[in-house]
């Protein structure tokens, strides 16, 4: 058995007396696309931020290909990572926010380029280079002066791709990626996801986008009130019979995409 | 009044326009420090930063120059009036201006520090490439406010010795006894200045690039 991409093992996460995820068990496989849907509320995105430690589970472990991410365990208890060995764990990782988080004082090859150059340490000529091939993949070379305030939502979007792929990680997490974006402009960036998905980058998609998690989605999980309810293939999840949760779920977006699926 | 006098005096604001920009600068570069040290969250910084700024703003600024002035040569310390002059201006102002920046610093999104964290930056790198900058540009306004009070302050470190614009015109007008022609003069002078100042201020912010999105 190959090891999974991330393995969350029991993770609970609590703020102040709520409990926003119960006991959360998940393997996600590598090279394919995870979607997390579930209603407003039910801790997706809370899950997903755990995954990059900028949320830290109150239980649990979690796992990017086999090393522990944020916290160790030894002898059954946790243990803080150093900044140095969370760093080390999280390169793996890029992620995208739901409101894309661009530096809004640098163009958008600065934006890509910054941490080749301050992290990675490349010299200014190299590290543009390699933004610029970024850009490319997302189709914005042409906007590589511009800053983000000149630029419209879904091409800082895909500017924030571009700057979490030029670290060349292994796995990308997206947070509700096209929430923020007027609906003709999701389009421009689910294409850039679905041409990453098909390159076969490892992917967990927080979405709303029912139609992408139907076709692009390997696996979909649906979370409700902080549990995980199931986890399967979208073939079988959106089969008939569904789970009632999800039907009722699913009424609420009819008329975001998922008529086609009735 | 003549030509000649007002020539003095234009001579005069240089010193104080030198006197308030190089204040002003040393300012910014001392209040980021102790924005630095203010959110550093280790204690001893934390509190050298809090009595620094509540010292350099409670005291009036006449008074901080009087001490420097007085202070320094009584425990071996000798310094020029220049010197004396922008020490105490500088202090003054990296006050103010730590407590502006700190308004700055809590207004940069909390989603673009997250993605420096993902982008693998370190704290302190976080801080020099993309708090700094951040806080900087959205505290703009308020640097430039700080400069036009800056260049008016600067008329008080003549109790030190300096011959800026104001100390000038007191010395002609006690010479000449044309005190009205010339305070009106310098007033004239301070007024231009400041004009100007806040002009570029307004252009430099329009050019600016760097507003987070609200």
């Amino acid at each position: 058995m190959t090891q999974p991409a991330i393995s969350v093992r029991n993770v609970s996460k609590r703020f102040g007396d709520t409990l926003v995820l119960k006991d959360i068990n998940l393997e996600v496989p590598r090279g394919q696309v995870s979607c997390l849907i579930g209603p407003s509320g039910s801790g997706k995105s809370t899950l997903l931020r755990c995954m990059a430690f900028l949320e830290e589970a109150s239980a649990g472990m979690i796992e990017i290909e086999g090393e522990a991410l944020g916290f160790s365990e030894k002898d059954g208890k946790r243990r803080r990572q150093t900044a140095a060995e969370l760093r080390r764990t999280r390169s793996k990782i890029g992620m995208v926010f739901q409101q894309f988080n661009l530096w809004p004082h640098m163009t958008a090859l600065g934006n890509v380029s910054m941490a080749l150059r301050r992290v990675r340490g490349l010299g200014r000529k190299e590290a543009e280079a390699r933004a610029m091939a970024q850009l490319v993949k997302v189709g914005l070379e042409a906007r590589a002066g511009h800053y983000p305030s000149q630029l419209s939502g879904g091409q800082q979007q895909r500017v924030a791709i571009a700057r979490a792929l030029a670290l060349e990680p292994t796995i990308m997490l997206f947070d509700e990626p096209t929430s923020a974006l007027d609906p003709e402009l999701t389009g421009e960036v689910l294409n850039v996801m679905r041409a990453l998905a098909d390159e076969g980058m490892t992917m967990v998609v927080v979405t709303h986008e029912i139609g992408f998690a139907a076709s692009v989605g390997n696996n979909v999980c649906f979370l409700d009130h902080g549990q995980l309810l199931f986890h399967d293939t979208p073939e079988t999840v959106f089969a008939a019979p569904r789970h009632p949760r999800l039907e009722q779920f699913l009424d609420t977006y009819l008329d975001r995409g998922a008529q086609m699926l009735r | 009044m003549t030509w000649q006098l007002f020539e003095l005096l234009l001579q005069a604001s240089l010193m104080t326009i030198f006197v308030s920009v190089t204040s002003i600068l040393l300012g910014l570069a001392f209040a980021i420090g102790l924005s630095a040290m203010r959110m550093s969250g280790l204690g001893p910084l934390v509190w050298f930063a809090r009595i620094f700024i509540s010292f350099f703003r409670g005291v009036p600024l006449l008074v901080q120059l009087l001490l420097i002035f007085n202070l320094l040569p009584a425990i071996g310390i000798s310094l020029s009036s220049l010197t004396t002059a922008l020490i105490g201006l500088s202090l003054c102002t990296a006050a103010y201006q730590a407590e502006n920046l700190r308004g700055g610093f809590e207004g940069v999104p909390r989603g673009l520090i997250e993605s420096a964290e993902m982008a693998g930056l370190s704290p302190v790198q976080s801080f020099i490439w993309i708090r700094t900058p951040i806080a900087l540009r959205l505290t703009f306004p308020a640097l430039v406010n700080e400069a036009i009070l800056i260049l008016k302050s600067s008329s008080l470190v003549s109790v030190v010795g300096m011959i800026e614009l104001t100390k000038m015109a007191q010395n002609l007008a006690a010479s000449t006894y044309m005190p009205l022609p010339i305070f009106a003069s310098a007033g004239l002078i301070y007024l231009a200045i400041n004009w100007i100042v806040a002009i570029a201020g307004r252009r430099a912010e329009a050019a600016l690039p760097g507003l987070p999105a609200k």
